[in-house]
């Protein structure tokens, strides 16, 4: 079970970096960058479960929250970026 | 950048992220948890705040200037040290003062001089930090 699981994330990540290498466009790197950082999230909740450490999910906590903070600062940069160009 | 959805979400997420930065505080750094992680999270909430409205908006949230911010933080740290040294023992040593049995989400909060010196941290680190965002987008 625990194998499976990871197997799982494990493949969604290489797929996710596979998006991240190649994305065509800048916006398509940050949307893979922050489906990574969910990745993660997911990766160190299995952990707790299969851990039975409850205090990893505090951290699972602070670093979603700090996951999304990061993504609309990206998103913030290429708004910027793109006034920029005009 | 102005988003209704953005400034609609930051409404929502900025005080549950100033909760729960205090509530690392409070945990102490035994648990996942200190100042240190507490103050970037509030450093976070201030600077979702500024992103989602605008900087001045933010600076006007903190109502202190982040280098005040600094100042008090180092000072208080430094207070948590002398309480030591004031009762013979040698600067920095823990003095503990009892404990709050009980609060809502955190449990038992030990007061004493570590838990002052974690106080220290989570300001300076939210002065720092503000800092260099604010010194930051002013530079463009």
């Amino acid at each position: 079970m625990m194998i499976a699981t990871f197997l799982l994330l494990a493949a969604a990540m290489a797929l996710t970096v596979i998006r991240l290498l190649r994305g065509p466009s800048l916006p398509d790197r940050v949307v893979a960058l922050d489906l990574l950082g969910f990745i993660v999230a997911g990766m160190i909740t299995a952990a707790a479960l299969f851990a039975d450490q409850p205090g990893l999910l505090d951290i699972v906590l602070v670093f979603t929250i700090l996951g999304f903070f990061s993504t609309v600062a990206f998103a913030r940069y290429l708004e910027k970026r793109r006034f920029d160009d005009d | 950048m102005e988003s209704l959805f953005l400034r609609t979400a930051a409404t929502l997420i900025v005080p549950l992220q100033i909760g729960l930065s205090v509530f690392l505080l409070l945990r102490g750094h035994n648990e996942p948890g200190g100042g240190f992680i507490g103050g970037l999270v509030c450093a976070a909430a201030i600077l979702l705040w500024g992103i989602s409205r605008d900087f001045p908006t933010a600076r006007r949230l903190m109502r202190l200037h982040p280098t005040t911010l600094i100042g008090l933080g180092v000072l208080t740290a430094v207070g948590s040290g002398l309480a030591g040294s004031l009762l013979g023992l040698s600067f920095l040593t823990g003095v503990w003062a009892g404990s709050i049995p009980w609060l809502p989400f955190v449990g038992e909060v030990k007061l004493g001089t570590p838990l002052y010196f974690d106080i220290g941290v989570y300001l300076t680190v939210i002065g720092v930090i503000t800092q260099i965002a604010f010194a930051l987008e002013e530079a463009d």
